[in-house]
Formats: C-alpha cells, sequence, structure tokens
C-alpha cells in the first residue's frame, strides 16, 4: 500500500517529496544498513577512517539523487546542536597545549577528540538523511513492523503521522480565534494564561478525540490488533546495494584495524 | 423482529442529571427513521448506547433478536450495524483511503487480497475510485465524509447509524451523499438539524424530548 505513497501519483511533502533515486530499494533493507552503518561508523575513532567514512556518506548523498545543497543545509542544521561543546571541548580535554585563551589552555587531544566527533555525527547523519530520510514515514512505520519492530510502538507512530496535522490545524484554529478577539502575547500573566488556557484545551481535545477515534474503531470491529496491508519485496537490486554498502564497511573496518595496528 | 430493539432505557454521566429516562424505540428492517431533538438532548449519547460504547443504568438493548448485555455481545452487533461518526477525522485514522476502508473487513477476518477487493468493489460503487490512493488527512471535507460511508458500507452492515451526515457539506457533495443514501436498502438511522434532508431520506421518526423519545 506504501507505494503509493512514494511512487509519482501521490503529493508529497517534505524531505520524502523530493523522490530519490533510492526510494526504489527496498525499506527493511534501507532501515537495516543505516543501522549498521550508524554502529560500524560510530565506532571507528581513526581521523582518517573517519574522513572516508564521510566520503562514502557523501557518495551515497551523490547516489540517492537527493538536491545535494538542500541536505547538506539539514545537515549542517544538526551540527548547530553539538557546536558549543565541541568548541568547548579542547579546552576541557587535558593534554598537549595548544594555545591558552584568556588563561584556559586549549589541548591538542580535545581538538582530535571533537574533530572526531563532528566527523563521526555528520557521517551518520548523512547516511540517516540520504537512506532512511527519504522514506515516507507510513513506508517506515509499515517496514519496521515488518522488521518486528513491537506492533504498539509502529501503531504509535502512526497515529501520529496521521494525527499530527489535525492536532496541528487544531492550534491554528484556536490561535487564529485568539488572535481575531485582539490576543497580543507579551510578557505578562494573561499572556501566560492564554497559553495555558491553549494548551490545556488541546490536551482535552486530543484526549476526547482518541476517545471518540477508540470508539469509531470499536464500531468498525476493532479488537486490539491493527492488520497492515503492506507486502515488502526483497529484489536483486536490494542485494546489490547491501552487499557493496557491507563491503564498503568491511572495507573501513579493516582499515581502522590495520591503523590501529601500525 | 426489529433490528434495534431498546427498552426503558435509563443513562446518566456521572455526577450530572440524568440524560436519558425511559427512552424506547425500535427499527424495523428496511426502515428509515429519523432521530431528532434540541442539542445536547442526548441524542449521540442514545447512539452511543446503542453500539455498546456506554452502558446504562437500566433498561435493555437488543439487536437483531439478541440481548446486548455484556462487550462481547456487542463485538458481533457491531459488525451488523455501520456508524457513521459526526467528524469525519475521528473515523479515518489510516493513512491512506484503501487502508482505511480496508480496515473493517480485515477486523472481520477476511484475507488482504478479499479485503482489497472489497475495496476497489465499494470504492467503485460510490464512484470514488479516484480517492483510492490519497492520503486521508488531506481529503476535502466533502471527500472525508463520502470516504467514511464507504468505510463502513465496507463492512455490509444491515443498518446504518448516521450522525450528522450532512455537517459542513457543499450543495454538490450534499447531493451526492442524497442521491447514494437514498440508493441503499440497509435500514437506516439518522440524526440531522437538516429539516430538508430528513424530508427526503427519513420523514418519520423518533423526537427526544424531555429524556424519553416519542414517535413523530
Amino acid at each position: 500500500m506504501t507505494y503509493v505513497l512514494t511512487g509519482d501519483s501521490a503529493p508529497l511533502s517534505g524531505f520524502a517529496g523530493m523522490r530519490a533515486k533510492v526510494t526504489t530499494l527496498d525499506p527493511r533493507m534501507r532501515i537495516v544498513m543505516t543501522a549498521l552503518y550508524a554502529v560500524v561508523v560510530v565506532s571507528l575513532s581513526n581521523l582518517w577512517v573517519l574522513t572516508s567514512a564521510l566520503g562514502l556518506s557523501l557518495s551515497l548523498l551523490a547516489l540517492s539523487g537527493l538536491p545535494p545543497r538542500e541536505t547538506l543545509k539539514r545537515m549542517a542544521m544538526m551540527d548547530s546542536f553539538i557546536i558549543f561543546m565541541l568548541l568547548l571541548l579542547p579546552f576541557t580535554m587535558p593534554g598537549d597545549a595548544m594555545f591558552s585563551l584568556w588563561g584556559l589552555e586549549a589541548s591538542w587531544q580535545g581538538l582530535w577528540r571533537a574533530v572526531e566527533i563532528a566527523l563521526t555525527a555528520n557521517a551518520v547523519i548523512l547516511a540517516v538523511m540520504t537512506l532512511v530520510g527519504t522514506m515516507e514515514p507510513v513506508t517506515m512505520g509499515h517496514a519496521l513492523f515488518a522488521l518486528k519492530t513491537p506492533e504498539r510502538l509502529v501503531h504509535l507512530m502512526m497515529f501520529t503521522i496521521r494525527y499530527i496535522d489535525v492536532l496541528r490545524e487544531e492550534y491554528q484554529r484556536l490561535r487564529t480565534s485568539m488572535k481575531l478577539r485582539g490576543f497580543r502575547p507579551g510578557t505578562n500573566w494573561h499572556t501566560y494564561r492564554s497559553y495555558g488556557y491553549l494548551i490545556g484545551m488541546m490536551l482535552v481535545r486530543a484526549i476526547e478525540r482518541s476517545e471518540r477515534i477508540l470508539a469509531a474503531m470499536k464500531c468498525r470491529g476493532f479488537s486490539g490488533r491493527i492488520i497492515l496491508l503492506e507486502a515488502f519485496q526483497l529484489r536483486r537490486a536490494d542485494l546489490l546495494f547491501a552487499f557493496i554498502l557491507g563491503a564498503a564497511l568491511a572495507t573501513l573496518i579493516w582499515a581502522e584495524v590495520h591503523y590501529a595496528a601500525t | 423482529m426489529p433490528l434495534l430493539d431498546l427498552q426503558d432505557i435509563h443513562f446518566g454521566y456521572p455526577g450530572l442529571d440524568p440524560v436519558l429516562e425511559g427512552a424506547s424505540m425500535q427499527l424495523q428492517p428496511g426502515e428509515r427513521l429519523s432521530l431528532i431533538g434540541p442539542n445536547g438532548a442526548g441524542k449521540s449519547t442514545l447512539l452511543k448506547i446503542i453500539m455498546g460504547l456506554l452502558t446504562p443504568t437500566s433498561g435493555r438493548v437488543t439487536a437483531f433478536g439478541k440481548p446486548c448485555l455484556a462487550e462481547a455481545d456487542f463485538h458481533d452487533m457491531r459488525r451488523r450495524v455501520g456508524f457513521v461518526f459526526q467528524d469525519a477525522d475521528d473515523q479515518l485514522f489510516c493513512p491512506t483511503v484503501a487502508e482505511d476502508v480496508a480496515f473493517g473487513p480485515l477486523n472481520l477476518g477476511k484475507s488482504k487480497a478479499e479485503a482489497l477487493a472489497i475495496v476497489d468493489r465499494v470504492l467503485s460503487r460510490l464512484d470514488l475510485t479516484h480517492l483510492r490512493d490519497r492520503v486521508t488527512h488531506k481529503l476535502s471535507g466533502g471527500e472525508k465524509r463520502l470516504v467514511t460511508l464507504a468505510t463502513v458500507l465496507a463492512m455490509d452492515p444491515e443498518v446504518l447509524i448516521l450522525d450528522e451526515p450532512t455537517n459542513a457539506l457543499d450543495p454538490d457533495n450534499y447531493a451526492r451523499l442524497t442521491e447514494i443514501l437514498t440508493g441503499l436498502d440497509q435500514a437506516i438511522l439518522l440524526v440531522s438539524h437538516d429539516p430538508e434532508f430528513r424530508a427526503k431520506l427519513a420523514p418519520n421518526g423518533y423526537r427526544l424530548v424531555g429524556r424519553r423519545l416519542e414517535r413523530t
């Protein structure tokens, strides 16, 4: 059923809408390979090997057919979360002095560690974006289910996908009606209280809606299990892709071991 | 034998005034009844009691000749009674239209292939085949309404219960819905504030006054 969400006919949004070449591959294989990729890259520590891992991620990006500029911009957005840790690391790790700033010593070891973390994080996030991020959320839910993820978690995810928009619209409607009655947020109790009411009202409505949804599901014979209409197929192209990526990962591990020995 | 038979239903939400005191009604095979009453009179409550979503403090619900007492009895009756909710967003919870229509048949124990065949059959019957692979939350209000009807008809119910089906429909979709519903052979219990729609579909029925049902 999900082919309709990744195919040409469905109106797509966001990242998945860019219709990457990689979307034709089996989603289950993509999830498994991404997990494997992340584990391997996180366990690497040699800077040269990590740089080649980032290179591998970049070639995945080139293969995926995603627009490189937007994708790299998204990757940089993730970097903004860790930038402060990276900047502080040279000052907090003891080691050989590099330079001193306002009496604080920066160490070479800290710098290398920061570079290592930055390379690892970017290589992994880029691979996740190209292999998993190109998947429609619903496809991902179905693929996770096919990979034996607990049913409850998958359903939780599917319901979130389905209702997040409804909740957002509800929020927008309430906000609009507040605005139309002259509400201007400021730093005062009236604003805090009004936002409190807004959030409270959304919670109450969400709970009531969930009860109505359950009632509607029961009326259609729901008895605790949702049966998913989905069948994935592992094709030759999938196996080939998995094999090549696996070989590349094996090479990275070999290089890491090789460098550690010398 | 009436399809639905309510005898002397009493009900009140905890801590509030009673909503129903001795409400009784029957729905015969092939009959189309409307249920009217002012806002907050307890129409939706009554529908929930019929479907076993609320338990009355006293009184008896009998469906298809069998008394419905415990949740298990209602499991059986819910397969034969189709309920269309007031807010379509409450009913359409699957990502795509096809999956949502297949949900009911799959619950009835149909195989995936059978369920998909039912999906195609129901959608083509309602002339909605073009919506088959659409994402449910991106449908328009009118499309959502027609799809909710399809999800219920996919279970091939003997009785249809409709809660304000014409709410916020444009004239085109209103006409479509009227046409579809008048063409069905199921017994119908309709809750609607729209006199014109009632006159077309179910001119007779019950009025909820003073916590009781009166035949109109």
